[in-house]
């Protein structure tokens, strides 16, 4: 079988070549309107204000925020530099769901030790999951006060959701791989460590994805009620005094703070399914 | 029944098994009684769900009888044994592993020592014809190397006795062939006690020197029938193939397996 390199493209048929460029013309074609719709958008939103289509005072423009960033970026006495509520959102994020992949790793695991305590605990786990966390958030802040409260809600928000996906990836090992490992004499404790753990990295990298999302939207939530610090905090601060601006930077950085966790994430599993 | 001189290797007497379920329970294998001698390749045929792969497991100690007793050595069998290799039917192969840590995964679970396990393994898939993939991963390698890289597994932690529960069955045919001799001639070189279910009668009656026939649900042993060829040295399972004999112990076999369609 004779194999084309990409790279050279010596020895390619011509066919091959016309394939190539098609492929290449419709990999363009896609980023091409991904960035065209963006334009758009940024356009209207620009354009529609300034025309007096809709109300400035409710949108705001893109042209103002860098100039709103650079005003947020001082710290006053009476404001915090947006860095540092930047940096208290992404730390109260990354801590929840770092925390939600631990503890729901751990949990899975031993509700797939125990299955008689799965069996028991399936429609509590199903109930919590389905609450909506973010009623907890008042209690929360009674309980933890302002910033545990952020990183209690952080965690509640992914914890159940996790432990609910990384137990059914758990369940979905197929029981030959198991019984292979027993035909050798494993013990339970080896199935877990050599066979189910190493078996779900894909599950886990899953869990991950909806969980990081999820603790991000746990702390916005949670820093609109209880914080003095955050960019959910100084999205509220804005609405409050009815600067858009504000509010506008706030939730400008919070997209590029979720796509930023997005691509970590993505290249974390590229990193790791690598080996796959 | 064939009576080993020797005393047995793997022997099992009045075996029964149920299964049990919430629906109800099933008789899976009934007062089965079957005697092995050391260095036997045995085959046991029977249509699908005769309970031949529950024999196996029970063998292997994976499964305990709810009747009668398995006993490997003389020595009853409470669960898995280290002198017993297990091939199941598909490899089985982690996908997060290289080639040279999967056939190690025996050897790692059993606690033997990793640096020899490792050179045993490195020997093994290198006899095999996999020497330079030791560190490529399964979904590299074809359907019959992967087989071979499961035979490597189960050889290295050096079972006195192996089970194949169809191993070839994932296969295509030339590879099937081409693998169930490979396989039938290292085991018969290594001298190791073989057992191989299947429901292919030409490839019981190629690979083993004794057939026996399982009936259908609950398991009974129908017939126990020693393979014997002319010629001098026993033929690999390739020309046994060719071998006159092949088609009459063949067409018994299948007369025998017919049978259980009818009645």
């Amino acid at each position: 079988m004779s194999k084309v390199d990409t790279l050279t493209l010596a020895g390619a048929s011509p066919q091959y070549l016309a394939w190539l460029a098609r492929e290449r013309r419709g990999q363009r074609v896609v980023r091409g309107t991904q960035l065209a719709i963006l334009l758009v958008f940024l356009v209207l939103w620009e354009v529609l204000p300034k025309a007096l289509i809709v109300n400035p005072v409710l949108t705001s423009y893109p042209s103002a925020l860098w100039p709103t960033f650079l005003e947020l970026l001082k710290s006053t006495p009476q404001q915090a530099s947006i860095l540092v509520h930047t940096w208290a959102t992404v730390l109260a994020t990354v801590l929840g769901f770092t925390g939600a992949m631990v503890l729901g790793t751990a949990v899975a695991a031993t509700l797939w030790w125990w299955n008689a305590l799965y069996k028991v605990l399936d429609p509590y786990l199903v109930v919590a999951n389905a609450m909506p966390k973010t009623a907890f958030v008042p209690i929360f802040y009674i309980w933890l006060g302002a910033t545990l409260s952020i990183y209690g809600m952080s965690l509640a928000i992914s914890v159940f959701i996790t432990i609910l996906m990384i137990y059914s990836g758990f369940q979905g090992i197929d029981p030959n791989k198991i019984k292979l490992a027993q035909t050798f004499g494993a013990t339970k404790g080896q199935i877990l460590r050599k066979v189910v753990l190493p078996g779900s990295v894909p599950t886990l990298l899953a869990a991950l994805k909806v969980n990081a999302g999820l603790s991000l939207v746990g702390v916005v939530v949670g820093e609109f009620q209880s914080a003095n610090l955050g960019l959910g905090y100084l999205i509220q601060y804005g609405a409050q005094i009815f600067k858009m601006n504000i509010v506008m930077t706030g939730i400008t950085i919070l997209a590029i703070v979720s796509s930023l966790m997005y691509l970590a994430i993505s290249w974390l599993e590229t990193a790791v399914m690598r080996r796959r | 029944m064939a009576a080993p001189a020797a005393s047995p290797k793997v022997e099992l007497r009045n075996v029964n098994l149920r299964y049990f379920g919430i629906e109800g329970e099933t008789e899976a294998l009934k007062d089965v009684s079957i005697s092995i001698a050391p260095g036997e390749f045995v085959a046991i045929i029977g249509q699908s769900g005769c309970g031949k792969s529950t024999l196996l497991s029970l063998i292997s100690g994976i499964l305990l009888p709810t009747g009668g007793a398995v006993l490997v050595d003389g020595k009853p069998v409470t669960g898995p044994n280290r002198k017993v290799g297990y091939m199941l039917q598909q490899d089985y192969l982690f996908e997060w592993r290289t080639i040279l840590e999967n056939a190690v995964l025996g050897a790692e679970i059993q606690g033997a020592d990793m640096a020899k396990a490792s050179a045993r393994a490195t020997a093994l898939l290198t006899r095999y014809g996999l020497g330079q993939f030791l560190h490529h991963l399964p979904r590299q390698l074809s359907g019959g190397m992967r087989q071979r890289v499961a035979l490597a597994r189960t050889l290295c932690t050096e079972p006195d006795i192996v089970l194949l529960d169809e191993p070839f069955a994932a296969l295509d045919s030339q590879t099937r062939l081409a693998l169930s001799d490979e396989v039938a001639v290292i085991l018969r070189r290594e001298r190791k006690t073989a057992i191989l279910v299947t429901h292919d009668i030409g490839e019981a009656v190629s690979m083993a020197e004794r057939v026996i026939v399982l009936s259908r649900r609950p398991g009974r042993v129908k017939s126990d029938h020693a393979i014997r060829f002319a010629a001098a040295a026993r033929p690999t399972p390739l020309a046994a193939r060719n071998a006159p004999e092949f088609n009459d112990y063949f067409n018994t076999l299948w007369q025998e397996l017919e049978v259980h369609v009818e009645g």
